[in-house]
């Protein structure tokens, strides 16, 4: 997104290019158009701009992308019942 | 304001969580129609939120198609395939459920593109054999995406948050929020009972409306505020966004109640005021189309313990001022 930028350097995104096959569909689904296809190959433009929604990870047909894993929406009340409940070692629901 | 609705937006947790606001929100999941589709009319699937199908009716108006409506529990698209509930295994499900592939003669469905967090296209081609294509993200771009041949641009595949999508939001923030809010006015209270003479009930009621009054502004600043002015404040990190909005809120209360409540117990107040206002701004990155949650639990390593601390120095601030 142009208008709204987070914390730089903080989002996990990976890709493996060698794996790439270039199908595009991480191009297609990023709603923050964080890819572009170079060469036939996925290349990250903006990896500051990551979300770590994971939409393009869930569509990559071979696995190229890792993201940070989110299983709830990012809230800071998720993060805190995680922190709590990993220091009285219970497992966390996600939140909304 | 419909349309920003229609895709994304918290609302929907308001029908699954929160017992206040609970309405029916909630669709029967299945097949429904816009129109009056034939078996090449295109499908389209959405969540059974209530409010996502409406307003993606509205937009389908004057066009024939099938919209496929799956079980998300009433919440909308986005926050449903975080959760995993618009998923690859309830679509294929819905698909069986609703004999999609003996009511039309194609073998594509529409997704809204922020679904894509909880559908891989490729896999429900392969346990369905009907072809996933990613739509635009507003709902409102719809009509425009059919008549183009089913090519989205760069803009339609953009995520926005505009000032009305943030507006959205608020209500909901609210929403979400009203228990806390409750529990710490009531501890204020007990708080403000405290003084010279143990515990009285008088000043628990004088003091505590100053201090409650004092709570309701710093969650202004920190819940309308903050998502309102969220591109002109300073900085990235939420935390220091709302720490801007809480000063200002601070300052106010300061102005209010300093006279009647005394310098020390006044200061308590100011940092309450932006304690307060930094964790709600803090707690809004949940709503945010932007933010990564590697990012908020870097913020919240900085965030979380300056506003248990100012917090705790408030509350020290506001019981010693009762007897000085
Ligand atoms: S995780 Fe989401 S925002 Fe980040 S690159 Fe993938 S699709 Fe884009
Ligand atoms: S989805 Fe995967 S295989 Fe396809 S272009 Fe992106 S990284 Fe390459």
């Amino acid at each position: 997104m142009k208008d709204f930028r987070y914390i730089d350097g903080a989002a996990i995104l990976k890709l493996d290019r060698e794996a790439c096959i270039g199908c595009g569909q991480c191009v297609t689904v990023c709603p923050h158009r964080i890819f572009s296809l170079t060469e036939k190959k996925a290349e990250i433009l903006d990896p500051n701009g990551c979300m770590e929604c994971g939409a393009c990870s869930r569509n990559c047909p071979v696995r190229a992308i890792y993201v940070n894993p989110d299983d709830g929406c990012g809230c800071a009340a998720l993060l805190i019942a995680r922190w709590f409940n990993t220091l009285i070692g219970k497992e966390t629901a996600s939140c909304c | 304001m419909a349309t920003s609705l229609t895709w994304r937006d918290h609302l929907g947790t308001i029908g699954a969580r929160s017992g206040l606001c609970r309405n029916n929100y909630k669709l029967i999941p299945g097949l429904y129609c816009t129109g009056t589709p034939d078996p090449d009319s295109p499908v389209l699937a959405t969540a059974n939120y209530k409010l996502s199908f409406d307003a993606l009716r509205k937009e389908l108006t004057g066009i024939d198609a099938w919209i496929l409506v799956l079980d998300t529990r009433g919440i909308n698209v986005w926050c449903a395939a975080g959760k995993g509930t618009f998923s690859t295994a309830e679509l294929a499900y819905q698909i069986q459920q609703a004999r999609l592939a003996e009511r039309v003669s194609h073998r594509e469905i529409l997704l809204p593109q922020l679904g894509a967090v909880g559908v891989c296209a490729l896999e429900l081609k392969k346990t369905t054999g009907f072809k996933g294509i990613f739509g635009p993200v507003q709902a409102s771009d719809l009509p425009r995406f059919l008549n183009s041949g089913k090519i989205a641009d760069e803009a339609m595949r953009t995520i926005t948050f505009s000032l009305a999508e943030r507006a959205v939001l608020v209500p909901v923030e609210i929403c979400l929020l009203w228990k806390p809010i409750l529990i710490a006015l009531l501890s204020i209270f007990l708080f403000s009972g405290f003084g010279p003479e143990i515990f009285s009930l008088a000043a628990a009621w004088q003091r505590g409306v100053t201090a409650a009054a004092t709570t309701l502004l710093a969650v202004l600043a920190g819940a309308v505020a903050t998502p309102l002015l969220l591109p002109w404040l300073f900085g990235r990190q939420f935390w220091l966004k709302g720490l801007q909005t809480g000063l200002i809120a601070g300052l106010i209360t300061l102005i209010l109640f300093s006279k009647q409540a005394g310098l020390l117990a006044g200061f308590g107040l100011f940092l309450w005021s932006i304690s307060i206002s930094s964790y709600l701004a803090m707690n809004f990155t949940g709503s945010t189309p932007f933010t990564s949650l590697s990012g908020v639990a870097r913020e919240m390593r900085r965030g979380l313990p300056f506003q248990a601390g100012t917090a705790v120095l408030a509350l020290v601030c506001w019981v010693a001022g009762a007897f000085f």
